[in-house]
């Protein structure tokens, strides 16, 4: 197996998923299938080629910084699953 | 002919010439969705009375002597990630079973100007991601010309509903093939424009720097309207193009004498179905026969190309889908703290295959295989649009498969995720390049499902894969056939 135990544990807990162990081994499996499909990209010789993130060639765009309206704090929270006092609504992170 | 079987430029010069009215038109085609709406559940949400009232609007401008904008009264079919404002967008996630944005994206305010009438919101594969519109948390769409298949996907619901005569034309997103595929396994016309050539914002993002947005329309003729519509720079979003639009209807001239088109050996290889490289062979023939050059090239980091997008893609859809946290928007399962309830709120509601990616995306992306993993598919990504633009040194368009068979059973690929991905082999390339693709019907199998031809172009060649493809088309008759849901005659 390419991917241990303690990696997919770790890269679970990263993605903020909760896989349980009935599962851990068809999903073990399937990344295995794909990341072991994917070490194909190991023949290409990449030692002088750079990454290529944006398909267009481009640079930072910049643009005006003009004050402008945006929108308003009702509408931004009107999908909000819990909200107070104009505020999005959390459990309590910090201990008292 | 019915209405709903017309085309867009064919709806609009009876409309002009008030022949029919906007009314007429919106129930003519929400009688089809009355019809075969049940079995082909291209929609995840209908929005009939809106729809009515935007006809009726329609209908006293054409009272009053106005001149109507190409697309103005004509039923539409939007992808359900695309922000409608005051409508809800789901992107097929429970995750966002009652988002409603609170603003339009950036193509919905260019389409307000044209006052279309909206038919409702396309099932998708959730967030996009798959290739057969069967990742849809709610249902799944079935494909118009044989309801045991699928409709292909991501945007299986508006390729379904455009062929199924439940809309005159779509908007969908392609971030690997998602308008190519299921404009291809359900015979209609489909484009993914040159990467930033249209607006992202308010595409809800998959992969940021793959992700297009594109029509899916009965022609060619309509695919041009659309992006006469569409295309253009954004202020609000910055990977725009503020290249000119131009009239890509000037394009449609109907002639290719002296194109240069080019064969990719790379694309003929084993996994094509036999049915599916007799049509694309035969469609070359007939490109020669028109008139235009045929030549050989070779695109050799072809076979490279599903490894590095199944690892920038999920990478990109890992980071984008952080945001699904059950704080600021969408549904949230409470937990005992932040996390947890973060925990619970993504484990319970996003689906499989979203899952799958975020972890995939994730691994790749976590200390240790960043460099084996993430940094290599970028520079093999720069090799494969190399690759292209040393081949559009010699040639002005590239023809291929749009997807190595027709449409595949529902269920049938399910179980296996890789096998899956195997099929956007003809598609996944250009969006790594960046480069325009344009799909049309030329052929159809022994079994009756629709092929496509795949017309590839250079960065910002629209006009001269639109050109092509009219031509093609004006010499042949798979156009706009609308299909005989459950052998219903159309």
């Amino acid at each position: 197996m390419k991917v241990t135990k303690e990696d997919f544990e770790n890269v679970a807990n990263l993605s903020r998923l909760s896989i349980p162990d009935s599962q851990t081994e068809a999903y073990l499996s399937q990344m295995d299938a794909i990341l072991s499909y994917m070490d194909n990209l190991s023949e290409v010789d990449t030692e002088k080629v750079k990454p290529t993130t944006y398909a267009l060639p481009m640079e930072n765009v910049f643009r005006a910084d003009e004050v402008r309206p945006s929108l308003p704090r009702e509408l931004a929270l009107s999908n909000a699953p819990l909200q107070e006092d104009g505020y999005f609504k959390v459990p309590r992170v910090l201990e008292e | 002919m019915k209405l709903y079987e017309k085309t867009a430029h064919e709806l609009h010069d009876l409309l002009t010439a008030k022949e029919i009215t906007a009314t007429e038109l919106a129930e003519d085609v929400f009688s089809r969705v009355d019809a075969v709406e049940g079995e082909v559940q291209a929609y995840l949400t209908l929005t009939r009375d809106e729809a009515l009232e935007q006809a009726k609007t329609v209908d006293a401008r054409i009272a009053k002597g106005e001149k109507l904008p190409f697309l103005a009264g004509i039923p539409g079919a939007i992808k359900d990630n695309i922000c409608t404002k005051g409508t809800r967008t789901t992107c097929a996630s429970k995750i966002l079973e009652h988002f409603v944005p609170p603003y339009d994206a950036a193509v919905m305010e260019k389409l307000a100007k044209e006052s279309p009438v909206l038919v409702g919101k396309a099932n998708l594969d959730e967030f996009a991601m798959g290739g057969s519109t069967e990742n849809s948390a709610y249902q799944k769409t079935h494909n118009p010309h044989d309801l045991s298949k699928v409709p292909g996907g991501s945007s299986g619901g508006s390729a379904a509903a455009v062929a199924a005569g439940t809309a005159i034309w779509a908007l969908g997103s392609d971030t690997g093939g998602s308008i190519r595929q299921p404009a291809s396994f359900c015979g209609i016309v489909g484009l993914k424009p040159t990467y930033g050539r249209v607006s992202r914002y308010g595409l809800v993002a998959y992969a940021s720097s793959l992700d297009q947005i594109g029509p899916l329309t009965r022609d060619v003729r309509d695919a041009a309207n659309l992006m006469n519509i569409i295309a253009g720079h954004d202020p609000m979003d910055s990977t725009s193009s503020s290249a000119a639009v131009p009239d890509y209807t000037k394009a449609l001239t109907g002639d290719v004498k002296g194109l240069k088109i080019g064969l990719p050996k790379e694309y003929f290889v084993e996994g094509l179905d036999s049915e599916v490289e007799t049509a694309v062979r035969k469609a070359v023939e007939d490109f020669r026969a028109m008139g235009a050059e045929m030549k050989e090239i070779t695109l050799p980091h072809t076979k490279y190309a599903i490894s590095t997008y199944y690892l920038i893609a999920p990478a990109e859809a890992a980071t984008n889908l952080e945001r699904y946290d059950g704080v600021s928007y969408g549904e949230r399962i409470d937990g005992a703290d932040l996390v947890e309830m973060m925990t619970n709120t993504r484990t319970e509601l996003f689906g499989e295959e979203v899952k799958r990616r975020i972890m995939i995306g994730n691994y790749a992306l976590s200390a240790g295989y960043y460099d084996a993993y993430y940094l290599k598919a970028l520079k093999v990504r720069t090799l494969i649009q190399q690759d292209y633009m040393e081949a559009f040194k010699s040639v002005d368009v590239i023809l291929a498969p749009t997807a190595p068979t027709p449409a595949f059973g529902i269920g049938e690929m399910v179980s296996d995720p890789l096998k899956m991905y195997l099929q956007d082999v003809c598609t996944v390339p250009l969006n790594l390049a960046g480069i325009p693709g344009l799909t049309l019907p030329c052929g159809v199998s022994s079994a009756g499902l629709p092929i496509g031809l795949q017309i590839i172009g250079k960065p910002l060649g629209e006009e001269t894969i639109l050109g092509a493809a009219y031509a093609y088309e004006e010499s042949h008759d798979y156009k706009n056939k609308i299909a005989a849901v459950g052998g219903e005659k159309a």
